[in-house]
């Protein structure tokens, strides 16, 4: 009688592994399934009509996946969830999934991880361009939103450079929300007076001006890549210096040789460029690199335009741009976008984030938020910061050429290949290894031969 | 008094270490209690102009149900794996079969993988026991995961429980549960002790079946949380590091209160090999 | 007592089938959660899939080819290497130094002890980003002696790319040379000096535990066997090394695998401090594997990288647990 109580213990912690492990209906996740299914209408062909949601009353759950998880980004996420309450419906439980880290790498892990179990979000922020197409469209992930432009009208507020760059086949797979520019020279205006020197804007007065601040201790350009992207960003608009805007683009399409002398020379000068850079750049983040510039240790520093949000939370006031050093007339452009996974949950609630995000409203309410200018070419200039209006009208004229380091230009895997050979040559300053390295890269992308 | 100068330099070695030991902690907090403005990195040294806890009491409004998630899964996931650890650890040392042996290897070598390559696998076999996106699904990450290192400690610690007690009590007609409950539990105290807080910490700390497991902001645990605090783009390190001083506190306490009982654990020979 | 053999034979069967019994549920977890998923990896290593759709096209040993030939893998050889290294060794001395001292009945050792311990409590990514500031060229540690009054340091820290090798031109190359292993004077074969910056962070969070287990072995060691030797007139440090330490070996190994398999692994403190360093100085298999699939989509690639890690690591494991078990069997 005893003895078969001495069963008890283990038999109870045997029941106690078998509870938790099939503690199901006790997660989030299944009951989150069962609702957005309920909430789920059967798919038609066109989307409902109308951004008041006249149609059929939107409800259930809408997951938003993103990387904009503090500052002007958040709150610009958060201006954009409002519309959605007063544009699409007030009943959607909007859930805002975030994952902070390093310009997405973070949330592209859990999104892919997640895109493979087959639970895919309502919308994900992707970058416009091959990051977008290359991962997730001709991987036959993503729904075409052709008939949604056409309703929307699209094709006439977004410029010709942006519809191309977000479709393929002819089809747009995502709409963009905002255009930020990856090309500009950011500067400290007392340095530049105090020591009687005009900021560059070609490359030879950027050596010019370099040698002279280098000779009075002050660190000329101010880099931060602990972050690999921040050197291929700086090689990036050192190449388009080099070889404008057709020979930059013909880079990524196979039309301009990597092995060319031109490359070489365009090479070279990044080698260069790079003697002039703060010796701890593999310490600092990019703003980091920023508060330098801000303390007058460092003149200058090229990144894009989201440094401005950190002048403003810094408030630093004393700065100018300028496009990065013979880039003028040209706008490296890089997109944040949403598009419509094919299994994605509530699939009408999806659509009418979609209309939100593309819309004048939402676009004049997000973006001088987060620091960008709209996609759209419509939004009233009014609402926006002196920088951006700047940038505003320089998009309205520039050549508009995709960027490298954010994904528009190339394949994430191409961009890796890319990433590896900076990163080496930063430290070994080998231009042949790295015009090499850059072109197998483009053959293993198959795009070169 | 004479003054030994052996004493004397070792007092003046431990307290060197001590220092360089806490150096970190001191920059965590006095970055904490500065503004962002006066959070630079040249300015790392300075103490922070006033007493500002604004960063604290942000870092933990941010935290606060994050934390909730975070206990209300490591506190069952450690209590399970040391159960399992203990069991394994009993079996494997007092009733030994054909086998045994390379069972333990078998079961000891998954301590080795790299966790980034399961996660795609991972995933989906959480999606077939309907535990995916959950907590539950994060317990039993850990649990399996932490199957290697307990059962490593436990059957080290039994080791060093004389075999002679069981055989006595084998020929005293006990069965193998009576003398778990009899004999070997009420001396695995220590074991536990060492389990739990090693577990306690590497499921608490965990950042990347967190973040792959949970994708639903309101169930995630802390430390996704505290990697979220970090923007994207600007790091407001002041209240970084005001969030992660508040993300340590619990394991701190778990280490001031069972830390006795960890040395005495690893001195019954749980770590001993 | 009536000795009744057949259901003494009966009870012991069906105690056998009960251990075995107990033991299952671990056995099939780890069979499915870790064999199973290396046998997935596997599979995904001899495939083709490049992309974010699985494609399990059979390719040979090709990736692994293209691995191991691929200059960033090479790189994170070399430094998980000398990263395993120096990490277990600073942690042993360091860790049993600590305790010998803290062994001679010192006043205040719980204090002590838990100054040592705390930073494991801490999470790999909080110490990543604190060390990344305590070593920082520009400010951290570097400018530590300015505060008392002495000129700052410049070491460059994690940002040397640096990396001390045998030169091919020098006596030493030459001696290799003849001796056919030439290959060995090239950075590959040298100690990255950024890479010692990791190994400080990482040192200064597990050196406590190490120094807790040295410390209960220490404990454990009968009062007798030193004072004996006391006796025969034995100087500390003799003892130390001649009676103590050998009797530690079982420490010694349980900590070099507890920290090996933590520095083969290694990710979150290299991802939050360093990332991948000057010319790659500080990349680690982990964080190659992790970038080139999930942000490169090279999901072969990635596998590949796991497998050859795991197959590293069963070099060193298995000999070693085969000889602690045998050794075991033996006693």
């Amino acid at each position: 009688m005893i003895h078969r109580l001495r069963f008890l213990l283990p038999a109870a912690m045997a029941l106690g592994v078998l509870a938790l492990a099939s503690a199901c209906g006790g997660g989030v996740s299944s009951s989150d399934k069962t609702a957005t299914a309920a909430a789920k209408p059967a798919a038609t062909g066109t989307p409902a009509a109308g951004a008041t949601g006249t149609a059929a009353p939107l409800s259930g759950k809408l997951e938003i996946f993103s990387w904009w998880t503090t500052g002007g980004e958040a709150a610009g996420l958060q201006e954009l969830f409002k519309l959605y309450g007063t544009m699409c419906s007030p009943n959607v439980d909007i859930v805002n999934s975030t994952v902070a880290g390093g310009g997405g790498a973070a949330a592209r892990q859990v999104l892919t991880t997640r895109m493979l179990g087959n639970d895919p979000p309502g919308s994900f922020q992707v970058h416009m361009g091959h990051e977008l197409t290359d991962t997730w469209v001709t991987t036959n992930y993503m729904e075409s939103l052709d008939s949604l432009y056409t309703q929307q009208g699209w094709s006439n507020v977004f410029p010709k450079g942006v519809l191309d760059i977000v479709s393929y086949q002819g089809k747009p797979y995502a709409v963009p929300v905002n255009i930020h520019r990856a090309n500009v020279l950011w500067y400290n205006k007392s340095v530049f007076t105090a020591n009687n020197l005009q900021p560059p804007t070609t490359l030879d007065e950027f050596f010019t001006v370099a040698d002279a601040l280098k000779a009075k201790g002050i660190t000329p350009l101010a880099l931060g890549d602990v972050e690999a992207f921040a050197s291929v960003q700086l090689m990036e608009t050192t190449l388009l210096g080099k070889l404008g805007a057709t020979g930059y683009d013909g880079l990524w399409t196979g039309a301009t040789d990597w092995n060319s002398a031109q490359v070489t020379d365009a090479l070279t000068t990044y080698k260069k460029m790079l003697d002039y850079v703060n010796s701890d750049h593999s310490s600092l983040s990019w703003d980091q690199a920023n508060d330098l510039v801000i303390s007058g240790k460092a003149a200058m520093t090229i990144m894009g335009d989201w440094l401005e949000g950190d002048n403003k939370a810094k408030k630093f006031t004393d700065y100018g741009w300028l496009p990065s050093p013979g880039t003028a007339g040209m706008y490296d452009a890089l997109s944040d976008t949403f598009g419509l996974p094919k299994s994605a949950p509530n699939r009408d609630a999806v659509v009418c984030w979609l209309k939100v995000v593309g819309s004048k409203q939402g676009q004049e309410a997000f973006n001088p938020l987060k620091g960008s200018i709209c996609a759209r070419t419509d939004c009233d200039a009014s609402k926006f910061d002196a920088y951006l209006q700047s940038a505003m009208a320089d998009w309205k004229k520039d050549t508009i050429v995709p960027s490298l380091a954010h994904g528009a230009a190339v394949s994430q895997g191409w961009l890796t290949g890319v990433s590896d050979a900076v990163t080496a040559f930063v430290a070994d300053k080998n231009v042949a290894t790295l015009q090499s390295r850059l072109a197998d890269a483009c053959k293993g992308a198959k795009v070169c031969k | 008094m004479t003054i030994r100068w052996s004493r004397v330099a070792i007092y003046t070695v431990l307290i060197l270490f001590a220092l360089l030991y806490l150096m970190p902690i001191y920059v965590l907090l006095v970055t904490g209690l500065k503004s962002f403005q006066e959070v630079r990195l040249e300015q790392m040294w300075n103490l922070p102009s006033g007493l500002r806890f604004d960063s604290f009491r942000e870092a933990y409004d941010a935290l606060d149900s994050n934390l909730a998630n975070s206990f209300k899964m490591v506190i069952p996931a450690t209590v399970v794996s040391c159960m399992l650890g203990s069991v394994n650890g009993y079996v494997l040392t007092k009733w030994r079969f054909p086998g045994s042996d390379i069972l333990f290897f078998l079961l000891l070598y998954g301590m080795f993988i790299p966790y980034q390559s399961v996660l795609i696998p991972l995933v989906k076999t959480l999606q077939q026991l309907h535990v995916y996106g959950s907590l539950w699904g994060l317990v039993v990450t850990h649990v399996v995961y932490g199957i290697p290192i307990t059962t490593l400690i436990f059957r080290n610690y039994y080791a060093n429980i004389p075999t002679e007690l069981v055989e006595a009590a084998k020929i005293d007609g006990a069965s193998i549960f009576g003398i778990y409950r009899r004999i070997v539990f009420p001396l695995s105290l220590p074991g536990f002790v060492v389990v739990a807080i090693w577990q306690f910490t590497s499921i608490w700390n965990d950042f990347l079946f967190a973040v792959t497991v949970t994708s639903n902001p309101t169930i995630q645990p802390a430390t996704v949380a505290l990697n979220n605090m970090a923007g994207s783009y600007i790091v407001e390190w002041n209240v970084q590091m005001a969030g992660a001083l508040i993300a340590a506190l619990p394991t701190l306490i778990v280490y001031i209160i069972l830390g006795r009982f960890f040395v005495r654990g690893l001195m019954a020979g749980a770590m001993r090999g | 007592m009536r000795f009744d053999g057949r259901r003494l034979l009966r009870r012991v069967t069906s105690e056998q089938a009960a251990a075995v019994a107990l033991i299952v549920p671990s056995v099939v977890a780890v069979g499915v959660f870790v064999y199973g998923f290396i046998g997935w990896s596997a599979l995904v290593a001899v495939s083709r899939w490049d992309t974010v759709r699985p494609d399990y096209t059979y390719v040979g040993l090709s990736n692994f080819r293209n691995l191991i030939e691929y200059f960033r893998f090479q790189i994170d050889i070399r430094n998980t290497v000398v990263f395993t290294l120096f990490f277990v060794g600073a942690c042993l001395v360091i860790g049993f130094s600590l305790a010998a001292l803290l062994d001679r009945r010192v006043w205040g050792e719980g204090l002590f002890r838990s100054i040592y311990l705390f930073p494991m409590a801490v999470s790999f990514i909080v110490t990543g980003v604190v060390w990344r500031w305590l070593l920082a060229p520009r400010a951290g540690v570097n400018i530590l002696p300015e505060k008392v009054g002495l000129p700052a340091l410049s070491y460059g820290w994690y940002t040397d790319a640096h990396v001390m090798n045998i030169h091919a031109d020098s006596r030493l190359g030459d001696a290799l040379h003849a001796a056919g292993l030439g290959f060995l004077a090239d950075p590959n074969y040298g100690i990255p000096v950024a890479m010692i910056s990791v190994v400080i962070a990482a040192t200064w969070q597990m050196s406590g535990f190490v120094m807790v287990m040295y410390l209960a072995g220490l404990r454990a060691i009968p009062d007798e066997l030193r004072d004996a030797a006391r006796v025969d007139g034995a100087s500390e440090a003799q003892i130390l090394r001649h009676i103590s330490l050998p009797l530690l070996r079982p420490v010694t190994l349980s900590a070099i695998i507890i920290l090996g398999h933590q520095s083969l692994k290694i990710f979150d403190l290299v991802m939050s401090m360093s990332r991948r360093g000057p010319g790659f100085a500080t990349d680690v298999p982990a964080l190659f594997m992790f970038e080139t699939t999930f942000q490169g989509n090279h999901f072969s690639q990635g596998a590949a990288i796991s497998i050859v890690m795991l197959l590293a690591v069963s070099l060193l494991v298995i000999p070693y647990l085969f000889w602690s078990l045998r050794r075991e069997a033996r006693l």
